[in-house]
């Protein structure tokens, strides 16, 4: 089955970040299709590898780039929650005049479209969050 | 449909709106710490007793684990599944609705 997911909170906060992870884990083992993860509202601070949390931690950001490198994940950072929020990829920068970027490998900045098409293109849509 | 619900009864109404909304025949998934809202003997269980039967209800066994919630203490009917069961749930049902 084509599963799409939406995470709404940032890593560290409560826990989405982590039933998010842990439920795409399981369904990817059980055979099943991920169409698109798609970062929303406060969910975007997922995709920063300026990220460091102690090394005894999980390190949430470099999970979902190491699972996006194994299974061909289409992680999807929304551009408005991101530039309200710092989260920048080379073009963003570039367009809106900042020094660096910082968006994590894997990740990529788009809009809004990318959710609705996921709703549309996948059999289930399943929501994260706060 | 299935629902799912993250939030403890003792700190949000999500749960009791999900099951005043959820119609017979659906299924209802406690995760995070939605899952107090599985203990039996609290203010909250009558809600959730009352209503399994014409709804399945389940409970995310990794978060009873996380939260130290041994399964002999949930109020019986409902049961625990592991993020595997997660998935055969969301694809078993047609919908997903999440209570955040």
């Amino acid at each position: 089955m084509k599963l799409a997911v939406m995470v709404n909170e940032g890593p560290y906060t409560h826990q989405a970040s982590d039933t998010a992870y842990s439920f795409i884990r399981a369904a990817l083992d059980a055979g099943h299709e991920i169409f698109r993860v798609f970062f929303y509202h406060d969910g975007v601070h997922n995709g920063t590898r300026l990220t460091t949390p102690p090394q005894d931690d999980r390190h949430i950001v470099n999970r979902w780039s190491e699972l996006s490198e194994a299974h061909d994940l289409d992680l999807v950072v929304c551009v408005a929650a991101a530039q309200r929020r710092g989260i920048v990829d080379p073009d963003e920068a570039k367009r809106n005049g900042k020094d660096s970027d910082n968006i994590a490998p894997g990740f990529r900045i788009s809009g809004l479209g990318q959710l609705i098409e996921a709703g549309v293109q996948a059999d289930r849509l399943l929501v994260f969050g706060d | 449909m299935l629902h799912t619900v993250n939030k403890s009864p003792f700190e949000s109404a999500s749960l009791k709106t999900c099951l005043g909304l959820a119609q017979s025949g659906s299924d209802i998934l406690l995760i995070e710490d939605g899952v107090y809202g599985a203990l039996a003997g609290t203010i909250h269980t009558t809600m959730l007793a009352e209503a399994t039967g014409a709804i399945s209800v389940y409970a995310l066994g990794p978060d009873l684990k996380a939260r130290g919630l041994p399964e002999d203490r949930l109020i019986p009917g409902i049961k625990v599944v592991g993020y595997d069961g997660f998935v055969e749930l969301a694809c078993a049902n047609d919908k997903v609705q999440s209570w955040l």
